[in-house]
């Protein structure tokens, strides 16, 4: 058996959703280059809705592809949705990850809200 | 294209190797411990494999023990001059922060058993000083083990000059020679040493199959009890096929050393040149005191396992020290201990040539990593904040 689902191995060698926002309305960074994981979040969000949303990841294929499914599953989502998305729903989109690499979808959860909470910092009107 | 760049990892297995084990398998398949002639045949063939052995590296017959590897052979060695220098009272040992986990994590075991552990630091090229060993030596130490050469970074130790150390202060020397014996020219004699580990499959040997050299006189506790095998250092029925493919395979290793040296070493050095074009990359270990097949490479701002990933893709089959690729969340000890911060440490790769490499695959393992780097640096933040100058440039 491969390491990885073919879905993780699609989103690692094609991720979607690269990038960055230069006017970015939340941008979260989760991890330390010291656990070998860096992720990085930029939201463009209008009336509630993520329009567009980018990301930059140091780390491994698990990593690279959880961030860019993670921004998948939210982009075009209202804000209130995009806080609801759990590390599961990433790792399910992705037909799974390694027992070991679950830490990688919960980076991308926790890039997410961070994205969010920044917004929220950035723009207290929207709360 | 496919080119098998790991084999400081694993080796194929040599035609010479092969087709001198495949009798031991279905024909001659007897139990060297029986007493009519299928068994003893079999039991000829090992004997025949461990004189052959010996010669090969400058010992006698009776001073090789069979393992089921390095890691064995390794533990063995340790764990038996631990038993000696605790009879004496002696429970200290000397090694190095480079050394392979099946001689660290033996070390930690014994520490956990109340022995005395100096790991030396390396210089930044990796390399183990004798003149660190020497300071390091006190009266109750049982044991100094460094190994031959480093199975990440390449470095060939200076194991004669701490050979004679030890000599010269009465104290067992180990070496383990796993990435070493096959690849650079060894004697035990010359070496100096007491006991000395090795693994068939990194010289086109079989995988299961290893040696322990140990001088005559020094004393090897058994690991595993159960039989009079290997004059009752080591229980369990022979591997019969192993042993005499593995003797197959390090006479034909250690016949070919000079002539791949000649052809390895200039085609190593091509490959670290190209790569060192490569922004902000850094050889790792020694450029000269290296193993002819090995480079290993830091690239800043990049994570091990993607790189490795993307030329499993391009056909290329590699290794890295990165947290994901060891299955634990540090980096290796190795490049840790030769300086590298834990974020660049992430970022390394290990490519170990096979003898058949040829400047043609160096070149296109240049442009690949040279594309696959430039790739994850495109989207790496780690990367964006050095060139934005928010974080500095270590390579």
């Amino acid at each position: 058996m491969a390491l990885y689902s073919e879905k993780v191995m699609d989103h690692f060698r094609n991720p979607r959703n690269v990038g960055v926002i230069e006017d970015a309305d939340g941008v979260g960074e989760v991890g330390n280059e010291k656990c070998g994981d860096i992720m990085k979040i930029y939201l463009k969000i209008e009336d509630g809705i993520i329009e567009d949303v980018k990301f930059e990841t140091f780390g491994c294929a698990s990593a690279v592809a959880s961030s860019s499914m993670a921004t998948e599953l939210i982009k075009g989502k209202p804000v209130a949705e995009a806080l609801e998305l759990t590390n599961k729903a990433v790792a399910e989109a992705l037909d799974g990850l390694p027992a070991y690499k679950m830490h990688c979808s919960v980076l991308a959860e926790e890039a997410i809200k961070n994205a969010l909470e920044d917004y929220y910092k950035k723009h207290p009107e929207a709360k | 294209m496919f080119i098998y760049a790991d084999n400081a990892a694993t080796t194929k297995m040599s035609r010479a190797a092969v087709e001198a084990m495949t009798p031991y398998l279905c024909e001659c398949y007897g139990n060297p411990s029986s007493l009519y002639a299928l068994g003893q045949r079999a039991k000829d063939a090992v004997e025949a494999a461990r004189e052959k052995i010996a010669r090969l590296i400058g010992a006698e017959a009776r001073e090789i023990t069979f393992t089921s590897g390095g890691s064995e052979a390794d533990n063995q060695a340790i764990l038996s001059a631990a038993a000696v220098g605790a009879k004496a009272g002696k429970r200290h040992i000397v090694s190095d922060a480079i050394e392979h986990h099946a001689v660290l994590h033996t070390l930690k075991k014994l520490e956990r058993e109340g022995f005395e552990v100096t790991l030396l630091p390396v210089t930044p090229a990796g390399i183990v000083e004798p003149s660190a060993v020497e300071g390091a030596i006190r009266e109750d130490t049982c044991l100094v083990t460094v190994m031959a050469a480093n199975n990440e970074i390449g470095t060939i130790q200076p194991i004669e000059e701490i050979g004679e150390i030890c000599r010269r202060r009465g104290v067992p020397f180990h070496t383990d020679a796993v990435q070493a014996v096959g690849h650079i020219p060894l004697d035990v004699r010359t070496i100096g040493c007491d006991l000395l580990s090795a693994s068939a499959h990194k010289f086109h040997g079989p995988k299961g199959v290893g040696f322990l050299y140990a001088r005559r006189g020094a004393k090897l506790v058994s690991l595993i009890e159960g039989g009079a095998q290997e004059r009752n250092k080591r229980a369990g029925t022979e591997n019969v096929a192993g042993i005499v493919a593995m003797a197959a395979a390090l006479e034909e290793a250690v016949g070919a050393i000079p002539e791949n040296a000649a052809r390895l070493v200039p085609l190593r050095d091509r490959l670290i040149a190209g790569l060192a074009r490569i922004p902000h990359a850094a050889l790792n270990g020694d450029p000269a005191r290296r193993l002819p097949s090995n480079v290993n490479f830091c690239f800043e701002g990049i994570e091990g396992e993607s790189l490795l990933l993307l030329l499993d893709d391009r056909g290329i089959a590699a290794s890295s020290g990165s947290a994901c690729t060891s299955g634990s969340l540090d980096p290796s000890h190795v490049l840790l201990a030769i300086g590298r911060p834990h974020g660049v440490a992430h970022g390394s790769l290990r490519l170990s040539l096979g003898e058949d490499v040829t400047e043609e695959q160096v070149d296109y393992m240049i442009g690949a990593v040279g594309e696959v780097v430039a790739h994850l640096r495109g989207f790496s933040p780690v990367w964006r904040d050095l060139v934005a100058e928010k974080t500095q440039f270590v390579l």
